[in-house]
């Protein structure tokens, strides 16, 4: 891009040594200072005008995943249904649009907006892809107390989540206590959580392996994660987290940049270490939340965040992460329904089945931005 | 204590560990046989011996012990120092999920019921797997580099597994044989299994053990190695190979036992620090020891069943490792 007025980038290209020539022209300098706004703001708006598409494309999948299907329903018919009108032609339209269709998909939207959010806040921060808050076992403790209800105490109905929601929450209080007053705890945080997520995992095999096949089968449903048991109470509860959390973890954002930099430097620049762990803290409540709502829908923490980048060229951004997440279990949890005629795979299943050749291809063409 | 001595006496400890551990595992059990009767049959004089079924079994699970813990502690700290990475474990080319892959079609698919069926099915999907993350990983441009092979790894590993639920959520039959297979467990392999199994152990340990310099070099970053003149995509290839031969080799014999192979290596790195000419001897005595020591517990605790050692290790382990994790220093990669 040319610029109206020579930068003194400029005259050290046209200098024979090349080199930036000593003095400075007042003009010129007005010119620089033009020159890295410019630079620093093309960035920033290209990230708002993704962060504008997706949110589009959200709600038309969204939509879809409402109107479309074996039962199809009209906009129009979606808009009176949701003013509470009956439809003297399909009276039955109301129930499955409002109890089953319409709360699948919002469940949806919100637990991949939650799980997408993390997981770009935990890449980040950590520096790591591998990075998400399933490693440091909030999924797991998530499951571990579903498991656990599910099959000792019967457990049935909104008991379910709450147990989990319990169960993840537990796993954090733990983890912060452990990481709380220890240096490089970040670090610290990961291998503990490591420790701990393979306690709860050994849990949920200790279980599996000794309750009946029933409440196995039933056990692992629930642990592929699926939208199936979305009602309007479950969502209430979800969205209130998110509601909590989501801005707690937007005014996050600038250290979780930071915190990319590397410890000195975002020390440096006055948001230390111990800042970043407080991000890492909202970004594990929140997906406790999703993960209690939906069960551990796999890949979903993981995929968002590179996938949101490669869309923002490189510059971390919480928001596209989320709307990444959102569409993706949304989309999957309709091609669960209908990819295999008669098969009703949980979204769990497809999000990883088909989230992993995707997950390659940006691995593959990740050339350029190196963090892939 | 000069270093040396340090490190001898260090050593011996470990070995008196690893040979408690063993004794241990062929005297306790959760049917109780005198000791006398045990080294009876150990030196061959137990012919009549009414326990004598147990104490042999016994052995077994001891070899194929000494055999997946060793195996995964070593993978998991070749695989740690390859991808320079703390969060890698051995299942991390895609060797676990690719063996649980091909033991569920086993199951699901062609009916296969027995332990030695499991052991080819696994060994060829984990083979399959790790070449095919490779493949992958080397497909980007610039070939395959630390970063690309742990995300390749990562994908392939959450597609399989997605592919494995998949099956298992539609068919409850499948299902009830595999969620015992999946937890991991060292008993119930005769020692015909662990002979057929052995080579390759050795081999992949053999690799490992060769490429501990190499491991170190690839330690300091790509241009350092390079500066110090490795050739950086034969100690890689190295490396990989060993790795999913070892975890291969454990995940066919035991199934996934996922905890190990990702925590001994830590635990290494705080006594020993970062030099992978100690870790790798570490791990060596520690993975055997904490998974015997796994193994006995389970048999005991919950007598007259037996909790699988797949569970037991991080039982045991975990507490271990986080009273490290708190007050060791970090010895970062």
């Amino acid at each position: 891009m040319s610029a109206p007025v020579a930068t003194s980038v400029d005259r050290a290209r046209r200098h024979p040594t090349g080199r930036m020539p000593l003095g400075r022209d007042p003009v010129e300098a007005a010119a620089d200072v033009a020159l890295v706004t410019r630079a620093h703001r093309r960035p920033l708006r290209r990230v708002r005008l993704v962060v504008g598409m997706l949110f589009v494309v959200t709600v038309a999948v969204v939509l879809a995943r409402v109107l479309l299907g074996e039962y199809t329903v009209t906009l129009v018919d979606f808009v009176r249904i949701l003013r509470g009108e009956t439809l003297e032609t399909a009276p039955g339209a109301s129930f499955i649009v409002m109890e089953a269709k319409l709360p699948r998909a919002l469940i949806g939207a919100l637990a991949g907006g939650a799980f997408g959010a993390a997981g770009a806040m935990f890449q980040t921060t950590l520096r790591n892809p591998l990075a998400s808050p399933d490693i440091i076992g909030i999924s797991l403790g998530a499951s571990a107390a579903a498991v656990v209800a599910l099959t000792f105490f019967d457990a049935q109905g909104f008991v379910v989540p709450l147990a989990a929601l319990a169960g993840a929450m537990a796993v954090s209080v733990v983890m912060y206590l452990v990481a709380r007053g220890t240096s490089l705890a970040g670090q610290r945080m990961v291998l503990v959580g490591i420790g701990v997520a393979a306690l709860l995992a050994s849990v949920i095999q200790l279980v599996m392996t000794r309750t009946s096949i029933q409440d196995a089968q039933a056990a692992l449903v629930w642990l592929t994660g699926s939208l199936n048991r979305a009602t309007w109470p479950l969502i209430g509860l979800l969205a209130l987290g998110i509601v909590v959390l989501v801005p707690a973890l937007a005014l996050n954002a600038r250290r979780m940049r930071l915190a990319e930099l590397g410890d000195e430097l975002s020390t440096t620049l006055g948001s230390p270490a111990s800042g970043a762990r407080l991000g890492l803290l909202i970004a594990v409540a929140l997906s406790a939340f999703a993960t209690a709502a939906t069960g551990p829908i796999s890949f979903v923490a993981f995929l968002a965040g590179p996938i949101s980048r490669r869309l923002t060229g490189g510059r971390p951004s919480l928001w596209a992460a989320a709307l990444v997440g959102a569409v993706i279990v949304v989309a999957a949890d309709y091609l669960g329904d209908y990819l295999i005629p008669d098969v009703n795979l949980p979204v769990g299943v497809v999000t990883g089945a088909l989230g992993a050749p995707l997950m390659l291809a940006v691995v593959i063409a990740a050339g350029r931005h190196g963090k892939a | 204590m000069s270093s040396r001595t340090r490190s001898l006496t260090l050593t011996g400890a470990l070995v008196v560990l690893v040979g408690v551990a063993v004794l241990a595992s062929i005297t306790i059990g959760s049917r109780p046989v005198a000791v006398g009767d045990v080294f009876a049959v150990l030196t061959g004089n137990g012919g009549d011996l009414a326990d004598r079924g147990v104490v042999e079994a016994r052995i077994a699970r001891t070899a194929v012990g000494l055999l997946v813990g060793a195996g995964l502690a070593v993978a998991g700290a070749a695989m740690q120092g390859l991808t320079r990475n703390p969060l890698a474990d051995p299942g991390l080319l895609g060797v676990n999920a690719g063996a649980s892959l091909a033991v569920v079609v086993a199951i699901s698919v062609f009916g296969v019921g027995t332990l030695t069926g499991y052991v080819w099915w696994a060994m060829a999907g984990a083979g399959l797997a790790a070449v095919l993350v490779h493949a992958l990983a080397g497909l980007a441009r610039g070939g395959v580099t630390p970063l690309r092979l742990t995300l390749a790894g990562a994908a392939v590993s959450a597609g399989l597994a997605s592919w494995s639920s998949g099956l298992l959520v539609s068919s409850q039959q499948s299902l009830d044989s595999f969620r015992f297979w999946q937890v991991g467990t060292i008993g119930g392999r005769g020692l015909d299994l662990v002979i057929t199994v052995l080579p390759f152990f050795a081999f992949g340990l053999v690799v490992v053990l060769l490429a501990v310099r190499q491991l170190n070099a690839l330690a300091l970053g790509d241009d350092l190695a390079r500066g110090l003149g490795e050739n950086l995509l034969f100690a890689r290839s190295a490396v990989a190979v060993g790795v999913a031969v070892l975890c291969g080799a454990a995940t066919a014999l035991a199934g996934p036992v996922g905890f190990l192979g990702l925590v001994v290596p830590h635990v290494a790195r705080f006594v020993v620090g970062p030099d992978h000419r100690r870790i790798i001897p570490v791990c060596l005595l520690i993975g055997p020891a904490l998974l015997l020591v796994a193994d006995v517990v389970g048999r005991v605790v919950a007598r007259p069943t037996e909790v699988q050692a797949g569970i037991m290790t991080a039982a045991v382990g975990v507490p271990v490792f986080v009273v490290l994790v708190r007050r060791g220093r970090m010895a970062t990669l």
